[in-house]
């Protein structure tokens, strides 16, 4: 490509997303975004000005080679763009819709300097889905089995690339989730509108068809543990058992009823469906005020479902101010045209209920923002005097979670923190127990699908490289 | 999909089933639990294990009917299939030499009560027990527990059978007498446990009660389990289902277990409509 010919390509105007109108979409859980037409993604492909250092690749956590596959789109070949995507990243229809890319491949895109990035996450949800869409998943011709077996801990993001990796390399590979149904936080964390959960089935579908196994309501550290795992034949054990229990934070009134955490009412709306009661039976409460609290991407996902239960006022509560949110700008804008109240430098210091121990009103308290404290955030600090009340009767707690206990203690040999992570060498996913990996939420506290699935492909690599050569 | 293997009904509305699930029998200690499923738009729900067998590869699990999913399980005949089991989960009780176990079982709470009592009495305690219900034909078990104990006292609230009385008047009475109990475990409808704790409290004798109330995945991730013990949010599906009596603020218990009794109205009348009427008592799913 000639100085002149890129120049002309950064000049392209990026091509828009359509979607949902913010008011038709509240009222129904389906996807937001429409996704790009044929023609569209062509056009939006020809923006990329295919660098010879990519730096987009660097940027991406699994390092998808973003150039080739926008190539590939920019010459019709979406099915062949698809099938790239996939020698790297097990699962671009998810990735293409909830990675965090304006953080990772489109930060760094050259063309982002002077212009907007390529919408590179855009491209992969497209070439993803055109080949689901248009039924060319191909299934790839693998090895002769290598005679080894594979044990997977939890169906999740980290979980699912590791089984494709282990499985494409001639591994014989058993997932062992602990739900009624595999995909871990794409299923019960997710939000349908923000990842349709036919795409999880697809993508579920497809490792299966590869061979992968999957065992359905089997509690690691407790229908089985990991030391009968290798009693059992397997010869090395990947832990990906996810996010453990919510944080809670210690306010008075913390137990109403109506006060929930994020991971129960979105395991209640998503995997259980209860927006669809009663003919699920899972029930949830609707409430006519909403708060959340916090504002991270958990936040915003519970916030915008809670949007769509019909509620009167949803509100995001928040100690610090709209600079320091840590959730996507995407889901933040989202959230805003949804009408989501933003209640910033507020905190609530005390939940009140009725006599029913039903909740009511919250108590918050302003804040300001004092001197930075250790993670270089200022500091949020009560506006003495400030109290104010809130009618509410559906409170989310959305403030990170701690480790899940199951495996560690059925695992002592098994080294984890102090706030119970399993510990690892962050090249090779290894833990303190020889055949052991692990990666993803249970490793890093909270973190995101492309980071748990990154780790995943690390710990698939090197477990590869110990199952070839037994030295740990 | 788990195979149902044998239904007996125990009393009107109660019974046990056997399921067939070969590795939570294997596994199962006293006190665990497992959580089901009925079908696709099912919910998950918690129910003690009272009994399993290796030889079968069964697990026993008693259930009353009080709610849409109870119901469903207990319209179920042998030979039918549960979608979801999953378990052995929680911890199991704490079951060591303490000398004299006093085992309460009130209702249908007799049912976890007697794999514990068996677990006591094995560990080389004196085991009496006292099981208590409404009337007569609520008495459950009897044999069961009478095989497990090494004494046994029957109650009912209307005294149509044994003792005219409540389980804390049995209770009461033995400490009166002076008999030295080591530990207390007792299991049944919330205000029953908290009953037994007040027994107790002023004595220090230690006293386990095994709480029931809403899970939702039931092994650590959700939080909906969360109790008040001794001051601090613990979660009954992994740090429990026991907990010291004396600890646990049964009153918060109560409130969150109605939690969602206005939906559980819809829900029964959506299968009111759909199969015809039915005649429910209200509780939870262990009948507590």
């Amino acid at each position: 490509m000639d100085a002149k010919e890129t120049k002309e390509r950064m000049k392209l105007p990026r091509q828009p997303m359509g979607e949902q109108p913010a008011k038709e979409r509240v009222k129904n859980f389906y996807e937001v975004p429409l996704g790009y037409t044929p023609e569209q993604a062509m056009a939006e492909a020809k923006r990329c000005i295919q660098c010879k250092k990519p730096l987009c690749v660097g940027g991406c956590p699994v390092g998808i080679d973003i150039p080739w596959f926008i190539k590939l789109i920019e010459e019709g070949k979406f099915v062949e763009a698809a099938r790239k995507l996939k020698e790297t990243n097990g699962l671009p229809a998810v990735c293409g819709r909830v990675c965090p890319q304006e953080d990772q491949c489109e930060k760094v895109c050259i063309v982002g300097k002077k212009y907007e990035p390529v919408s590179i996450g855009r491209l992969e949800k497209f070439a993803a889905d055109f080949e689901r869409e248009h039924g060319e998943v191909m299934i790839p011709n693998l090895p002769k089995w290598t005679g080894k077996k594979v044990a997977i801990v939890g169906g999740g993001p980290a979980g699912l690339a590791v089984a494709g990796d282990m499985v494409k390399l001639g591994h014989k590979v058993t997932i062992f989730e602990a739900l009624h149904v595999a995909g871990g936080v794409l299923v019960y964390g997710i939000p349908e509108f923000r990842l349709p959960k036919k795409i999880v089935e697809a993508e579920l579908d497809y490792l299966v068809k590869l061979g992968v196994e999957i065992e359905l309501n089997a509690v690691i550290g407790k229908t089985d543990t990991v030391d009968e795992l290798f009693e059992q034949g397997f010869d090395a054990v990947f832990v990906g058992s996810g996010a453990g229990l919510p944080n809670f934070m210690g306010i008075p009134g913390e137990n109403l009823v109506g006060v929930y955490s994020a991971n129960e009412y979105l395991t209640r709306v998503n995997l259980m469906k209860a927006y669809q009661f009663p003919e699920y039976d899972t029930p949830v409460i609707r409430g006519r005020h909403v708060a959340v609290i916090g504002a991270g991407n958990t936040a915003m996902d519970a916030a915008r479902t809670a949007l769509r239960l019909c509620p009167e006022e949803v509100s995001i509560i928040y100690r610090r101010s709209r600079e320091e949110m840590p959730a996507r700008l995407e889901e933040i804008h989202h959230g805003e045209e949804e009408g989501i109240n933003f209640r910033l430098l507020t905190f609530p210091k005390r939940f009140i209920g009725d006599h029913e121990g039903r909740l009511i009103a919250a108590e918050c308290v302003k804040m300001e923002l004092g001197e930075p404290d250790d993670s270089g955030r200022r500091r949020p600090v009560e506006v003495e005097g400030s109290e104010f009340t809130i009618d509410l009767d559906v409170a989310i707690i959305s403030i990170g979670n701690g480790a899940n206990p199951l495996i560690q203690q059925s695992t002592p040999d098994m080294n984890t923190n102090k706030w119970g992570n399993i510990t690892v060498d962050t090249e090779t996913g290894r833990t303190s127990k020889k055949g052991v990996f692990s990666g993803g939420d249970i490793v890093r506290g909270g973190a995101t699908v492309i980071l748990a699935m990154g780790d995943g492909r690390r710990a698939a690599a090197s477990m590869h490289e110990y199952l070839s050569t037994g030295e740990w | 999909m788990y195979e149902i293997t044998e239904k007996i009904e125990l009393s009107h509305s109660v019974y046990i089933f056997k399921v067939k699930a070969e590795k939570i029998a294997k596994k199962r200690k006293a006190g665990q639990f497992i959580i089901f499923r009925m079908n696709e738009q099912g919910e998950r729900i918690p129910l003690t294990i009272m009994d399993s067998s290796n030889e079968d590869g069964t697990i026993s699990v008693l259930v009353q009917e009080v709610g849409k999913s109870t119901g469903l399980l207990c319209g179920m005949e042998v030979g039918d299939h549960i979608a979801d089991v999953v378990g052995p989960l929680g911890q199991p009780t704490h079951i060591e030499k303490f000398g004299t176990v006093v085992c309460v079982g009130g209702g249908i709470g007799t049912a976890p009560v007697l794999p514990i009592a068996k677990s006591m009495k094995e560990a080389g305690n004196k085991v009496i027990s006292i099981i208590g219900a409404r009337t007569k034909e609520l008495v459950i078990l009897e044999k069961e527990m009478e095989e497990a104990s090494t004494e046994l006292h029957v109650t009912t609230d209307d005294g149509t059978y044994g003792h005219h009385g409540f389980v804390t008047t049995i209770l009461q009475k033995l400490i009166d007498d002076g008999v030295e109990i080591g530990c207390v475990v007792g299991i049944g409808p919330v205000p029953m446990m908290r009953a037994v704790a007040e027994v107790t409290r002023p004595y220090k004798i230690f006293t386990q009660v095994s709480l029931n109330p809403i899970m939702v995945d039931g092994t650590g991730m959700c939080g909906a389990c969360r109790v008040t013990i001794g001051g601090e949010n613990r979660f009954v599906c992994v740090d429990g289902p026991e907990f010291d009596g004396h600890e646990v603020d049964f009153a918060e218990l109560t409130l969150r277990n109605r939690s969602y009794l206005k939906e559980e109205k819809i829900a029964m009348e959506e299968l009111t409509y759909h199969e015809g009427p039915r005649c429910y008592e209200k509780g939870d799913s262990d009948g507590r």
